[in-house]
This record gives structure tokens, C-alpha cells and sequence, in this order.
């Protein structure tokens, strides 16, 4: 049988590709171990974790629920894209500062999906980051330290506002 | 030494590669010619295997190979024992241990039948398809207690029973304490641990190179000296040959720490008969079958008190499902029996289980590791007691305490550790009073409860008190080196899952040397930096490998002084180590930086004298002659509500005792996140497995882990009693968070919904809405 390849064009942190896939090829897999951005983690496969959160135009999707094929023509935005430069962005930092991760797997996603939520309510609640939260699951840190990284970083973010 | 890291906040050096996807986890390891590897697994719980059929399989284009348990030739044995039973009198203990791949019988849903190695993990996935397993199924052996009736299938039978082991241990006479009894009360209770459910799962990937004869395999596991030995003796390889890697490890929490999961034992293998790289990563289905679980004991416990209150003794028998096999011996059973006793004075203890073999997955430690267990039996006892004496429940904890005046204090038993169960040190009345003021007990009891009841609100409190023995031997070490750029090397035996090992040994390290913590390189988790270890468990990193790393910096620090000395010709009383060098009292000019004495350290010329070696560097090893007990007090308010039976944690207070901390920041985090898996064990956890041992709810769509919604705020204060048994006096505090929910949860939910009144008692754990609403309709009605 052959394999059915599609052409894609993808943009993924700035950086265009031109890559031939299988239809049946997760996104998750896609980035990982075609693109070898393995900074976003897979945890469960299907989308409950939401350790594989990347930006898809600007908008947390979870990767391993995407096919690559579907990525054709789009942006993405990756862990590896968040700090261009290497200058931690300030939810990165706010969770260096807070202890918002202990063995950091699900992290990337975290960071991933709190950015655009930040993007989107500047100046959340404590309840309505947890709401916003309750789609990532962590197993080492009972959310608490993540919350209050988010808070912080949401200062931060309006400190930095011009 | 000018800075003083040890005992501060310090922010962790290892969150960096964490928080911008740079660090290494074993899935991120991409190998040139690297295949993948997909495991074929039971779909039945109990079968006899007629025929494995993967002739179909091998002609798929992309396959390599397909394996069945045949093909493993002498390779194929069953696994070793990983913890032998301790040396209790009297004991049985029938030894099973799990096998490669299933041969003549299969055991549990998931065990392995065959395994595929293709191009890549999406045909290796189709060609399991393409495989025909013919069984003979068997009725399976689910329920423990019918599991031992007669007439029952077995699970391994040549054992004629499901049997797994009997032990019976005890303290005082029982029997003469309960003679002198005001109270007895005798209760069944049913305690279920879940599954730890790391958000990484587990994977394994292994490269043969022939032309070296070397073997690299990066593993998630918690211990990797154990892997690198057991796999290199099995490989028939020198231990040299084998470089056992264990990176970044998302989450381990215990069954990362099994010897040796079917996987760990196949892939090398594969990788030297095909002569490439290999690899396989659990997917979350094969995760809820394929590492192992905690689960469920029932225990029959009565406790004997006098009218005041005072324990004079407790009686408990229970059965512990050890799942098919029983690599891990008693740990889990014992650990129980053990931290049943608490923190309490219980002059009379007769305790007696039986481990039971089952269809279901293998069980071994979960953070907390049948702790949990023991603490629900005896906190539910205590709460149940003192409704019966109409003494307050925080009161009847209270009188019970063990005094300060009376450690070491010996509980006359032996603990999972081989030595006899003896608390170390301990203050844990300061701890209680911690906690019940943060809670505002007595104004809840006397002011707020009412007001909530008045607005309808069914709002109550719960107090639970636990022990840990943690920090057990054998042993660990450490080497710690200054390099020649000034940084200074620390490489330690064990693994590291998230504790923050980087950075609280750092601290350790950098206030002995002088140097910022981040100039410290901490190395877990290779063979090839460091040789010898055990492993992360027990709540032992920080106790142990801790002290190691303490040791060997002191040694390194005396190294550096002395050489410091001979340079200028000075007395080592008046030189400083601070900043990362070596100054001359008084004269901050006259220096010397550490990396330059490092070099020194390792003359091109002249002779290194007799006695001394080259290098700044030390190897040391810390073996504590037994665990240190950490203590602690959980108090709780929740509100549950009466139609639906949700429940919202409304306050929840942690006051803890681990001796000495290394890390405030790192230690609240560790708490935090065992309390949150505590509560998804009290309320939200269940693996639900219907009467042929099938899993029900195996995605995490229908087992449900806690998310920021049910874990709430968690507030912490501490008592410091410092450990004797090591010189920085700490104990571990790894579980503890995870330990005394159950109960606290169970007796904050009586309270609130006042069952009591209503003859009603949750005697059981995991709880949830619908449960509640079956027990308190089944009593209703």
C-alpha cells in the first residue's frame, strides 16, 4: 500500500516548510519528530491533557487532535517560538519566579495556552485564570504556584503595556 | 562562607531548559536509523495462550521484525525480586514475578503478547492488527475477597491459592488491652489508591553499538544504577558496556521505579539483534495497563479506648490486591501496617495481612505507597470513636500524641526498610496546634459552622494527623568537582522527576564552597557520571543523596583550603572561600580563584604527595542507619452540596514537620502537589474494573485527574525538628502531602452533611458524588 502523502506549507515560529506527509500524521508528531521542535510534549493523545497546546494563527489548539495536513497554509507558534532572542517572555519568567513547574512536562502547553489567554483577558481573575486552566492538567504542582504566576505575569504584561 | 543559600527560596537553575522546550525528555531522542517498537497486549485479563500467529504481520512493507515469547530464547525470565519480604517471623511470602512477554498464560489486561519493530510507530501500530492470538479464556480473579475462597481459579497455578504472601505482626498483647476497655468499636474499611498518572509516560530507548560494544539506553525510570546492573547482567555485558540514561523524566511519583517493566527488558535486547536503535514510548491507553497501579485493601480494625479517650490498643486485618505479580514484595502492605500507628501512642497492635494475587496489573508503590491506607483506618477509627465518647475529634488526636520526651520512640514492628519501626524525633503537639489555628477550628465549631447551617449551608471541618518514615537506606553518593573554568560538578546516583534536585542540591554545595548556586552543575541520573545508587523513592532524594553531596562539598572545601595554604604559605584558620575563591583574611587582594586551584589541583610536573590525590574533587557515600520520621497535620473546611453531592474545598491548611529544609519554595511545591493528587485519590480517582477484570474508564476523559478547579488554595506552616540520624537533620517530605486526605475528606464531608446524626459513616476511599448519593440513599431508604 502506498503511503498517502500530501504537500504542506507551514510556517511554524517564523520559519516557513515545505514538507511531504501523511495524511494519518498528528500534528504533535509532525512538529516533534519531522520539525524536531520537541519542546511540545505529548501526555495523552487525546486532547484532554492539553500538554501539546501549540498557537495555530494565534489560537491554543491542541496538537495531537490536529492532523499536519490540516497545518497547511497556517502559523504556527511553538514553545521554541515563545522566547525568541532567548529574553523569557513574562509568563516564563513569572513561572521561574513563582515555581510554576516541578518536572515541567506539561509546562510548554501551559505556557502556550496561558499566552493566548492573557492576549485575549489582560487582566483576568484569579477564578477565571482557573477557569482558563482547567484544560491543562499538571500532576506535580496542585496548580496553585501556576495561578499565581499567571496573576503576576498579567502585571507584568500591563507594566510593559506602552 | 559569606552566602548562605541552604535554608532560602532559591529559584530553580533547571526551569530555564524547562520553560523554553529545551530540555531533554527520553521521547525527544531522535537517533539515525532509530526504529519503533509497539507492543501487542492482552485484551483479557486471564487467558491460556493456544497460538500466536504474526506470520501477517511480518509481511507488512515497513516491518522489521515481530517478536512472541519464544523468539527470547533463554532471554525470556521472569523479572527479579526487587524488594525480598523483610525478616519478620512466621512470614509467607509466594515470590511471582512478571515476564517478558507472556508465554503460556496471560495475567492481566495489557500484559505483552508479541512485539512489533517497524520504520516508524504508525505501522508498527497497524501490524498489530495484522497478528491472530488465539486464547482459551479463563474466569478472572478480580474481588480479593472471593479471590481466596475455595474453588476459585488461580492466577499462577502452580501456587494452588492466590496467596501472595501472609504476615503477621504485633506489639503489647492486644488481647489483655481490650479486656481493659471502656470502648471497642470495630469497622470494615475500604481504602483505594489510583494510578499516578504522570503527565509524561513512560518510554524507553536503546542503542546497540556494535563496534563499541556499548549499549545507551535512556529510560524514565526513578532508578538507573538498578536498571544499568540488572539489564547489563541479563545482556550478559559488563557493567561498563551499559550507559543507563535517565533525563529529564516527566513526573515519576513512584511506578517509574519497577524492575523491570517488560519494555526495559526487550528493547535492548531488540536493539542488539538488529543492530539499531530502538525505541518505544507508552501511549496513555497502554500507560493505564502497563505501569503499575496502587489499588485497594480492606481492612477489619477495631480499636479498644479507655472512656477519656486514650488508646490502649488497635487490632487489624486486612487483604492487599497485589495485582498478578509481586516484584515489589510487601512494600506497599507493609508500609500500611506501619503507618497505621501514626503519630499516636498505641501500647497494644496486633496487625495481620494477606497479600492477594489478582487479574489485574502488577501493584507497587504510588506516593505514599499503602500509607494512605493505614492512615484511614486509624483516623476514622479516632473520628468515630470520639463521636461515641462525645469527645471533640481534634481532642481525642490530642491526648493520643506520642510526647515530645519520648523519642526516639519505638514502635516494636519492622518497617519497609528491614529495621525496626522507631521515630527518629519528633514535637507533634506544636504541629497540631499549628494547624487548628490556621484553620480557626474553635471559632468554625463555635460561630461559623452555625451561621452556615442557619443559611441552609452544609459546611464542615476535618483535622487528620500522619506519620512518614521516609529517608531510608541504603545508601547514596555523590562525586563533586571543580573544574578548571571555576564551576563546580556534582554527579549523583539518582534520578530526578521534578523535585528540584538541581537546585536544592546546588544550595547545598554552594554555601560549602563559596560559589553562587547557579556556578553548580548538578548531574542525575547517568551511569557514566556517577556509578553507585539506589534510586528516587521514599521520600529519600533530599535526605540521602543530599547528605552525600554535603559530605563530599566539605571534603572538596577542606581540599581547597588546604591547598589554598600551601600556596601562601599560610595557616588554613585564616583564609576565606567565598565568591568562588580562596582570599587571605583581611587582604581581599591575595586570592587565588577555585578553577586555578583546580588545575593546580592536577600538575603537569612535579609528584602529587603521598596521601593526597589529584583533582579537586571528592567521591562520598551517606547511608542513615534508618528512615527519619516526618510528621504532619491537614485540616480542612468543605462544603458539600446536599443535592448533587459536589463538594468545594473551601480552606485547606498543611502544617508539616521534615526537619531541616533545604528549599521553602521547592518543599511548598512538593506539598502542594502531593495534597492535589491526594484529593483526586479522596474524591475524583477511581479505576473502575468490571467483574473480568476489563478497565472501564482507561483515558483521561473518564479518570478524572484533579484540574485548577477542584485543587484549591493550600496553606502551609511549618515546625522545624531536625532529624538526628543525618548531619543536616533533614527528612523527606516528598508523599507527605499525599497521605492523610483520604480521611480528612471522609470526616470534613460527615461533618458537613451531619451524618453522624443519620447513622451514616463514609468508611471508604475514593469518594464522589455519586457515591455519597448511593450511601446516604442506601440508608434513607
Amino acid at each position: 500500500m502506498q503511503p498517502d502523502l500530501h504537500d504542506i506549507d507551514v510556517t511554524v515560529n517564523g520559519t516557513r516548510h515545505r514538507r511531504s506527509v501523511e495524511g494519518r500524521m498528528l500534528l504533535s508528531d509532525f512538529l516533534r519528530h519531522e520539525l524536531m521542535l520537541a519542546g511540545t510534549h505529548v501526555g495523552c493523545e487525546h486532547g484532554v491533557c492539553g500538554a501539546c497546546t501549540v498557537l495555530f494563527d494565534g489560537l491554543p489548539v491542541r496538537s495531537c487532535l490536529m492532523f499536519a495536513v490540516q497545518a497547511g497554509g497556517h502559523e504556527l507558534t511553538t514553545i521554541e517560538g515563545l522566547a525568541p532572542g532567548g529574553e523569557l517572555q513574562p509568563i516564563q519568567q513569572a513561572m521561574h519566579e513563582h515555581h510554576g513547574l516541578q518536572c515541567g512536562y506539561c509546562t510548554p502547553g501551559i505556557l502556550m495556552t496561558m499566552t493566548a489567554f492573557l492576549k485575549d483577558n489582560p487582566e483576568p481573575s484569579e477564578d477565571e485564570v482557573r477557569e482558563a486552566l482547567s484544560g491543562n492538567l499538571c500532576r506535580c504542582t496542585g496548580y496553585q504556584n501556576i495561578v499565581k504566576a499567571v496573576m503576576a505575569a498579567a502585571q507584568m504584561r500591563e507594566g510593559l503595556a506602552p | 562562607m559569606t552566602t548562605r543559600f541552604f535554608g532560602a527560596p532559591v529559584k530553580r537553575n533547571e526551569d530555564r531548559k524547562l520553560l523554553t522546550g529545551q530540555a531533554l525528555f527520553v521521547d525527544d531522542v531522535e537517533l539515525p536509523g532509530m526504529l519503533h517498537v509497539a507492543f501487542l497486549r492482552a485484551q483479557v485479563a486471564h487467558a491460556r495462550i493456544i497460538a500466536i500467529d504474526v506470520s501477517a504481520a511480518l509481511k507488512r512493507p515497513g516491518v522489521i521484525a515481530v517478536y512472541v515469547a519464544g523468539d527470547f530464547g533463554p532471554y525470556w525470565q521472569p523479572g527479579p525480586l526487587l524488594v525480598p519480604p523483610p525478616p519478620i517471623p512466621g512470614i509467607t511470602f509466594n515470590q511471582r514475578t512478571q515476564v517478558p512477554l507472556a508465554r503460556d498464560k496471560v495475567r492481566n489486561v495489557g500484559e505483552p503478547l508479541a512485539i512489533v519493530v517497524a520504520e516508524s510507530r504508525y505501522i508498527a501500530e497497524d501490524a498489530l492488527d495484522d497478528i491472530a492470538v488465539e486464547l482459551e479464556m479463563l474466569s478472572a480473579v478480580v474481588d480479593i475477597e472471593r479471590a481466596l475462597q475455595a474453588g476459585q481459579p488461580c492466577v499462577h497455578d502452580d501456587l494452588g491459592s492466590n496467596v501472595a504472601a501472609h504476615v503477621h505482626q504485633s506489639k503489647g498483647n492486644y488481647r489483655k488491652a481490650a479486656a481493659k476497655a471502656d470502648l471497642i468499636l470495630k469497622r470494615r474499611f475500604y481504602y483505594e489508591h489510583g494510578i499516578s498518572s504522570p503527565i509524561e509516560t513512560r518510554g524507553v530507548v536503546a542503542q546497540w553499538n556494535a563496534r563499541s560494544q556499548q549499549m545507551t539506553i535512556w529510560d524514565t525510570t526513578q532508578a538507573p544504577v538498578f536498571i544499568r546492573n540488572g539489564l547489563a547482567a541479563m545482556l550478559g555485558l559488563g557493567e561498563r558496556q551499559v550507559r543507563v540514561i535517565a533525563p529529564f523524566v516527566g513526573g515519576g511519583f513512584g511506578p517509574k521505579i519497577m524492575m523491570f517493566y517488560p519494555e526495559e527488558v526487550a528493547l535492548p535486547w531488540i536493539s542488539m539483534r538488529l543492530n539499531r536503535p530502538v525505541k518505544w514510548i507508552e501511549d496513555r491507553l497502554e500507560h493505564f495497563f502497563a505501569t503499575t497501579h496502587e489499588r485497594g485493601q480492606i481492612h477489619d480494625a477495631e480499636i479498644a479506648l479507655t472512656r477519656d479517650g486514650s488508646i490502649l490498643g488497635v487490632k487489624d486485618v486486612f487483604l492487599h490486591d497485589t495485582g498478578a505479580y509481586n516484584p515489589y514484595g510487601l512494600t506497599v502492605p507493609i508500609n500500611s501496617q506501619c503507618t497505621l500507628l501514626g503519630p499516636y501512642v498505641i501500647p497494644a497492635y496486633d496487625s495481620t495481612f494477606t497479600a492477594v494475587f489478582t487479574n489485574l496489573p502488577i501493584v507497587t508503590p504510588y506516593r505514599g505507597a499503602g500509607r494512605q491506607h493505614g492512615v484511614f483506618v486509624i483516623e476514622r477509627l479516632l473520628d468515630l470513636a470520639a463521636h461515641e465518647l462525645g469527645i471533640d475529634p481534634a481532642e481525642i488526636r490530642r491526648r493520643n500524641l506520642i510526647p515530645p520526651d519520648a523519642f526516639p520512640f519505638d514502635n516494636e514492628i519492622i518497617y519497609q526498610d528491614f529495621q525496626p519501626l522507631q521515630y527518629d524525633s519528633g514535637n507533634y503537639e506544636p504541629v497540631l496546634d499549628k494547624a487548628l489555628a490556621a484553620i480557626g477550628y474553635q471559632d468554625f465549631i463555635g460561630r461559623v459552622q452555625p451561621a452556615f447551617r442557619n443559611q441552609g449551608r452544609t459546611v464542615g471541618i476535618a483535622v487528620a494527623c500522619y506519620v512518614e518514615g521516609t529517608g531510608i537506606g541504603p545508601y547514596e553518593g555523590a562525586k563533586v568537582q571543580v573544574q578548571s573554568n571555576g564551576k563546580v560538578s556534582v554527579a549523583t546516583g539518582i534520578g530526578t522527576q521534578g523535585q528540584g534536585h538541581f537546585t536544592s542540591f546546588a544550595q547545598i554545595v554552594a554555601d560549602a564552597l563559596g560559589v553562587d548556586v547557579t556556578e553548580v552543575d548538578i548531574v542525575t541520573g547517568d551511569t557514566d557520571q556517577f556509578y553507585w545508587g539506589a534510586g528516587t523513592f521514599a521520600s529519600r532524594g533530599a535526605v540521602v543523596a543530599g547528605n552525600a553531596i554535603n559530605e563530599a562539598a566539605h571534603a572538596v572545601r577542606k581540599k581547597a583550603l588546604k591547598l589554598a595554604s600551601d600556596l601562601f604559605e599560610c595557616s588554613e584558620d585564616d583564609l576565606v572561600l567565598a565568591d568562588g575563591r580562596v582570599s587571605i583574611t583581611g587582604i581581599p587582594d591575595k586570592f587565588i580563584r577555585l578553577g586555578e586551584l583546580a588545575q593546580r589541583a592536577n600538575p603537569m610536573r612535579g609528584a602529587v604527595k603521598p596521601g593526597t590525590e589529584p583533582g579537586l574533587e571528592s567521591t562520598q557515600y551517606f547511608g542513615p542507619s534508618g528512615g527519619a520520621t516526618a510528621n504532619g497535620v491537614h485540616a480542612a473546611i468543605v462544603e458539600v452540596d446536599p443535592l448533587t453531592f459536589d463538594m468545594k474545598i473551601l480552606k485547606y491548611v498543611v502544617a508539616h514537620d521534615c526537619g531541616t529544609v533545604i528549599n521553602p519554595m521547592i518543599l511548598e511545591g512538593q506539598i502542594q502537589g502531593g495534597v492535589a493528587q491526594g484529593i483526586g485519590n479522596a474524591f475524583y480517582e477511581k479505576l473502575c474494573f468490571d467483574d473480568q477484570g476489563q478497565l472501564l474508564n482507561a483515558s483521561l476523559a473518564d479518570y478524572l485527574l484533579p484540574t485548577s478547579l477542584e485543587v484549591p488554595h493550600i496553606e502551609l506552616h511549618h515546625t522545624v525538628t531536625p532529624s538526628p540520624l543525618n548531619p543536616l537533620g533533614i527528612k523527606g517530605a516528598g508523599e507527605a502531602g499525599a497521605i492523610p486526605v483520604g480521611p480528612l475528606i471522609a470526616q470534613a464531608i460527615e461533618d458537613a452533611l451531619d451524618l453522624k446524626r443519620r447513622k451514616i459513616e463514609l468508611l471508604e476511599i475514593p469518594l464522589s458524588p455519586s457515591r455519597l448519593f448511593e450511601l446516604i440513599r442506601k440508608v434513607a431508604t
